[in-house]
């Protein structure tokens, strides 16, 4: 009784048409081009080869979720999510972590190993940017397509929700231009290459005296530095009052548009018991203190001519990006997108998150409000939480949902079977109405 | 004092939670169906893989422990009402000084040959999933019988599968004997969009079964057969009571109840799906098994046993359900044949998967009630209207406050008006479009003393 899910959770496979199949195939040549130049450590004739593996890859999954999707009735499409391997961490679910981190592992440690593919990526970083690829580019661009390509997959997926598509749109857009476009032109005009939609303290580099110096001769740089710390300071608070974090974290920010496009298979993974709500804010919070912390002392080592405090400051922001900025953002934070879910990163490490998460909690109208007793406790809107929050245990009550981690997604919404859910900005403070209209 | 409430469904979890709110009485929850509460009209996701068991338990483990809620595993077979002690199949003897009823219901079978094979079931508890479970591998066909509710999902549910379904209906469209014409035709296509081979004015006669005692075809009262591993019977439920017939326990349908939730017996109250009132409340019928009342039923006796002795009020009607992708809400009286004295403006969507549905007194012009596919509106303003009896045409110069579809989306008030004003050849228009300061400012006036 107690293990009838085991059993449940092993039916007949999902079906796939043929033309899905003949799609699988397609893209799985591209990506096998892929891992075959990363193995080899060079590339042949890179310009034809990365070309194939764009269009095979692109082509492949374009073709896939048509199929998946404009061939049925729009609507809800979780069947079967606990039955898939790879949805479901099974072997291909554990495959795929293994495969993502191990790229994390060489792209910040062993970047040599990715020989082969910045070779790859080559002619497109002269083309963009007019100078040779690093791995950074090729990271970049990588990240780039798979927001673009499961960007399209989720909006085909949600085609029936104004919301979800427009949002999509917003985080392809960011993504594409603000987060690779500019940056590449940047690069070509001899400007300092500035991602404008990453701010301190998420970028903890962007807030420290060797930002700042490094962008000395450039009025364009300078005023980025400003003009995150005003983000930080005046932009948050301002923005987060009126629509919540979500201005942010799910429709502008690159790690969100991962999480949102990327991710979203895997979105049911979050950890939604009690004792993960407490680690979150423990966790989060000291790493919000953590930055700030070392973006002081960084600046105090500055003011005070470099002598006294060198040799805390230093080791301290090579710990800090070692451990946070490498390890916990990216190698846990996407790596592991199989096995904990899409939000690892956003949700108990991301220092922005919490700032964000401190104005959505204490001073902002954006709510999700409750639709009367119209609940039936089903709980699809807590599975589908990305961020981890029992959305059904504010639901059932006919609680509004007030939370610092709440996202803004909407899927809780999207996917609740009796209309329960709306995401909405009241005109007043939304913790003022935690027992609404009663 | 020793409270035992017998069931853990929604009914009787709810009334454990609230006595723990409200005192220090010792609680025992008893079931047999499962070792803790989960939600019953979540039963179809877990088949269909979008949760998990544990996924569909509103609490974690911990929180019976913690809130001394004692959960036992047992078969009642037998309740001694003078000696206030329950009987279990194990030969366990619990007392009891207050006795909740919270038994739910079972499913429904009308006498039809084959209806006890093997391969024959219902859906409304967590056993009946496992044996949907046990028989879908390398099941070539399912047949579900019944248009009500539980059918439409039972058909999803194979359908998910990717297991081909025959879904007969009694009915000349799906559940009309509930919904209006247009929304049961809706429902109709909807079906067929999704290839389910739908069956309308078919009954079921008898279930054929193979050599070893598994059905292995229908057959419908036109003669037809139709092979199938599987036979869902969908035809409603009733209360779950067996073991309560022939005692002490007055009961009808269901156990029979005053407006306290209270027995014949004293100390003993029933509460959720088995429960019958003695004296149904205006537009209510005395058994109504749904999630909300079994709800509502659970905080009130809660109430009466910790001695806020209050009248079950359900309110006024509402329910919602989902018809595969189409969501489907009602708020007030909405019935499938337009009484003679109401009217109704009816707006569908071009796609023909949405529709919005208001009727009123034709006499006052007061609304009477809503009723929406694919549409959502907010049960606070939607009951305020209807419990205020709002004239039609204040309703739908604001409509849009009662527009709760996610932000971005397209607005079909004004398309409303506009039905209304081709009907009646006025010239009304929409003032109030979606938005929860409007809809905050609309409510500051509720009554706070509503109950749900």
């Amino acid at each position: 009784m107690r293990d009838a899910s085991v059993s449940i959770a092993n039916p007949a496979p999902m079906m796939t048409t043929v033309r899905q199949k003949l799609a699988l195939v397609v893209a799985g040549v591209g990506i096998l081009l892929l891992l075959v130049v990363w193995a080899a450590g060079r590339a042949i004739a890179p310009l034809p080869t990365f070309g194939a593996a764009l269009i095979l890859v692109a082509a492949g999954i374009l073709l896939f979720v048509r199929e998946e999707y404009l061939q049925r009735p729009e609507g809800i499409k979780n069947n079967g999510v606990w039955f898939r391997s790879l949805t479901a961490r099974g072997v291909w679910g554990w495959l795929a972590g293994v495969l993502i981190t191990g790229f994390y592992v060489c792209l910040y440690w062993f970047p040599q190993y990715l020989a082969g593919l910045i070779q790859l990526f080559d002619p497109v970083s002269q083309a963009l940017r007019g100078q040779a690829a690093d791995q950074w580019f090729v990271y970049g661009s990588l990240y780039t397509a798979a927001v673009l390509l499961m960007g399209i997959k989720f909006a085909y997926k949600y085609r029936h929700n104004p919301y979800q598509r427009l949002r999509t749109l917003s985080v392809v857009f960011f993504q594409l231009g603000f987060a690779w476009l500019i940056p590449g032109l940047l690069m070509r005009l001899q400007q300092p290459e500035i991602y404008f939609t990453y701010f301190w303290p998420l970028s903890y580099y962007q807030g420290t005296p060797m930002a700042y110096e490094g962008y000395a001769g450039s009025g364009l740089g300078t005023f980025f530095f400003f003009f995150g710390l005003a983000m930080f300071f005046v932009g948050t608070p301002v923005l987060t009052w009126f629509f919540g974090k979500r201005w942010y974290c799910s429709w502008v920010c690159g790690c969100g548009g991962l999480a949102e496009t990327a991710g979203d298979p895997f979105r049911h993974l979050s950890d939604k018991r009690l004792i993960a709500w407490k680690v979150e804010r423990w966790l989060i919070y000291s790493i919000l203190i953590l930055v700030v912390l070392m973006t002081l002392l960084l600046w105090a080592n500055v003011a005070t001519g470099r002598s006294m405090l060198q040799g805390i400051s230093e080791p301290f922001y090579k710990t800090y990006s070692f451990l946070i900025g490498s390890a916990f953002s990216g190698v846990v934070g996407v790596g592991f997108y199989p096995i904990l879910g899409s939000r690892v990163w956003c949700r108990f490490g991301c220092p922005m998150a919490a700032w964000l998460g401190i104005w959505q909690k204490k001073r902002s109208k954006f709510r999700i409000t409750t639709n009367g007793g119209q609940c039936i406790s089903c709980g699809n809107c807590s599975t589908f939480c990305e961020m981890g929050i029992d959305v059904r245990a504010y639901a059932q009550k006919g609680q509004d949902i007030v939370r610092a981690s709440c996202v803004g997604c909407g899927i809780c919404s999207a996917v609740c079977p009796r209309g329960v859910l709306r995401l909405e900005g009241a005109s007043e403070l939304a913790g003022d109405r935690e027992r609404p209209f009663k | 004092m020793k409270i035992v409430i017998l069931g853990n469904g929604i009914s009787g979890i709810t009334a454990a939670r609230h006595i723990r709110k409200r005192s220090d009485h010792a609680i025992t929850v008893i079931s047999e169906e499962s070792d803790y509460f989960f939600s019953r009209t979540a039963l179809m996701y877990v088949y269909m893989g979008h949760m998990r068991q544990q996924d569909v338990q509103p609490y974690e483990n911990w929180f019976w422990a913690k809130n001394r809620i004692e959960l036992v595993r047992a078969q009642v077979q037998s309740v001694d009402f003078d000696a206030k002690t329950l009987h279990t199949s194990d030969r366990r003897v619990i007392p009891y000084d207050r006795l909740v009823l919270a038994t739910g219901s079972r499913s429904n079978k009308f006498g039809w040959p084959g209806e006890t094979l093997n391969g024959v079931h219902g859906l409304y508890h967590w056993q009946d999933l496992e044996a949907m479970e046990r028989h879908s591998a390398g099941l070539q066909r399912a047949v579900v019988v019944g248009g009500g509710l539980i059918g439409i999902e039972m058909a999803e549910m194979f359908h998910a599968r990717h297991i081909p379904v025959s879904f007969l209906v009694r009915e000349k469209s799906f559940w009309d004997t509930v919904l209006p014409p247009e929304e049961s035709q809706m429902v109709n296509r909807h079906l067929h969009e999704h290839g389910i081979d739908l069956r309308l004015e078919t009954e079921l006669k008898e279930i054929l079964p193979d050599d070893k005692g598994t059905c292995r075809a229908v057959r419908t009262h036109s003669g037809e057969e139709i092979a199938c591993g599987f036979v869902g019977l969908t035809v409603g439920v009733s209360p779950n009571i067996g073991f309560l017939k022939n005692t002490a326990l007055e009961t009808n349908r269901g156990i029979l109840v005053n407006e306290f939730l209270e027995t014949n017996q004293p100390g003993v109250y029933a509460i959720g799906d088995c429960t019958e009132m003695r004296q149904a409340r205006a537009g209510r019928r005395p058994i109504e098994a749904v999630w909300y009342t079994g709800r509502m039923m659970g905080e009130l006796v809660a109430q009466n046993i910790c001695g806020k002795k209050t009248a079950y009020d359900p309110g006024i009607w509402f329910n919602s359900a989902k018809f595969l992708d189409i969501e489907y809400q009602v708020y007030g009286d909405i019935r499938a044949k337009l009484p003679e004295n109401q009217a109704t403006v009816y707006w569908e969507h071009p796609g023909g998967k949405k529709s919005i549905r208001l009727n009123y007194d034709k006499a006052s012009g007061a609304i009477a009630g809503f009723n929406l596919m694919g549409v959502r509106y907010r049960h606070e303003v939607c009951e305020k209207w209807l419990r205020e009896g709002a004239h039609i045409e204040t309703v739908l110069s604001n409509l849009g406050l009662a527009n709760f579809d996610p932000e971005f989306s397209d607005q079909y008030e004004s398309e409303v008006v506009k039905v209304y004003n081709r009907q009646t050849g006025k010239s009304l228009s929409l003032r109030q479009r979606r938005g929860l300061p409007g809809v905050l400012r609309f409510l500051q006036h509720l009554s706070t003393s509503s109950q749900r």
